[in-house]
């Protein structure tokens, strides 16, 4: 499935972020599986509510960051939704 | 010593259980109420396992629900921040007990169905099961755990796969795992019994990759193919002492769960020793880590990164060697074997039932 940027996404119901102490890592915890996430990973699904659009994240994160991410935040988002942990509402 | 950490324990609480699948994944040799961990121990195990790097914790069985202290236990995974998941067949999953269970933090409750045919469902479960496993599946939706329906494919329940999904749909499932019968154990006692065709298999598998499509967002699917008529074989957890770790009823700490069949291995207790020690030093955590083990035609195999080899259970059980090529495969030397099986005759479906040893056998 491919989000846009007028995409709603929100995870999975039964998706929570977490963290890991002993990997010292954000974690996307799910029945039967995790995702052991990087810190942008970790930065974009904190901002994932289904409530703001992939363009509202991607303008957060750009001032965060002061690049454009539209591509990678889409593509990454995209990846999750394909694997069924993130949905478009 | 290896760097991997292990995400998942599958914590085999008893092997006590109320029903008697013919392909149950438990050994043939099962513990007895007496010999089973106590709750400190399995408090201990917890703590032990997220200080390894588990995230997911099994609580299974056997049926876990005849254990008195199933809910403290789930307490304290929620407390370790583990995401706990209940592998139960429904029975015994009374109100109380669901809700006691949803207030310690249990998130996950998986139900086994064994046919969409009541009456076919309660003879391959050989007791009477249909009415309380409905009625425990309206309570986990009632009380909004996250909700899996597992079913074993075999030669009887193959031709309803389309009513079995259906089924699961109007139970409310938010994951349905359909995975054919595994032949170890129990399983492979009954393979003559269980063994479907391979146009069975094939006519089940285009069921379930449209229903896939029409439940997508819905329902979460997974259809696992019988090996036996795969190419290759499974990876098995992803490799030997890699990811997985199973502790059994009585304290064993093994590398899956059918890992006992191989009974030229001995398996370190978690009475005896740390998890910590036995995940990283234990000589049967080690046997079959990496590839250095491993013969031809696996050895030179550029495969031998994508399956590992396959299952050292199931190179145990047929060929005798853990360390040979899973004869599924048809690299392996041995696949002859598996195409034999295939071939035989089908047996008629009277099964040899699971108990623990010293019940009298049924049927």
């Amino acid at each position: 499935m491919e989000l846009t940027l007028t995409s709603r996404p929100a995870l999975w119901r039964l998706a929570r972020l977490d963290f890991d102490p002993v990997r010292n890592r954000p974690v996307l915890l799910y029945p039967e599986g995790a995702v052991l996430l990087n810190d942008t990973g970790a930065a974009i699904l904190e901002l994932v509510d289904g409530a703001r659009t992939v363009a509202d994240i991607v303008e957060l994160l750009g001032q965060r960051y002061g690049t454009d991410v539209a591509a990678d935040v889409t593509e990454y988002l995209s990846d999750l939704a394909r694997r069924e942990l993130i949905r478009d509402v | 010593m290896t760097s991997e950490r292990p995400t998942t324990l599958l914590a085999e609480l008893t092997h006590r259980c109320p029903l008697h699948c013919p392909y149950c994944s438990n050994p043939l040799e099962m513990v007895r109420a007496e010999g089973e961990l106590s709750t400190d121990d399995w408090k201990r195990i917890f703590t032990q396992a997220r200080g390894l790097g588990v995230l997911q914790l099994g609580l299974s069985g056997g049926e876990p629900l005849v254990r008195k202290d199933l809910e403290e236990l789930a307490t304290h995974a929620r407390g370790l921040g583990l995401y706990s998941t209940l592998v139960t067949s429904g029975l015994g999953l009374t109100r109380p007990r669901a809700e006691r269970l949803r207030d310690a933090g249990l998130e996950h409750i998986q139900i086994s169905i064994q046919d969409a045919d009541a009456e076919v469902a309660e003879r391959i479960a050989g007791v009477r099961s249909v009415k309380q496993k409905r009625a425990a599946a309206a309570l986990v939706k009632e009380l909004g755990f996250a909700f899996t329906i597992n079913v074993v494919l075999h030669r009887a329940n193959l031709d309803r796969i389309g009513e079995i999904i259906d089924l699961a749909a109007s139970l409310g499932a938010d994951r349905l795992e359909l995975a054919n019968t595994q032949y170890y154990g129990w399983g492979l006692l009954n393979r003559a019994s269980l063994m479907p065709t391979r146009e069975q298999v094939e006519r089940a598998q285009a069921v379930a990759r449209e229903a896939m499509e029409r439940y997508r967002g819905r329902m979460q699917m997974l259809f696992v193919l019988p090996d036996y008529y795969e190419r290759y074989p499974k990876p098995c957890y992803g490799g030997w002492g890699k990811l997985y770790l199973v502790v059994s009823p009585d304290g064993r700490v093994l590398p899956c769960h059918g890992a006992t069949q191989i009974t030229t291995m001995t398996f370190e207790n978690a009475r005896d020793r740390s998890l910590e020690y036995i995940w990283h030093e234990s000589a049967a955590f080690q046997a079959f880590r990496g590839d250095s083990w491993m013969k031809e035609p696996c050895r030179s195999c550029p495969r031998k990164t994508v399956d590992f080899g396959g299952c050292r259970c199931q190179a145990f059980a047929l060929t005798g060697d853990a360390a040979n090529t899973d004869p599924v495969c048809t690299l392996s030397p041995d696949r002859a074997m598996i195409d034999a099986a295939i071939g035989e005759p089908a047996a008629p479906a009277e099964y040899r039932y699971r108990v623990i040893a010293s019940e009298p056998q049924r049927a």
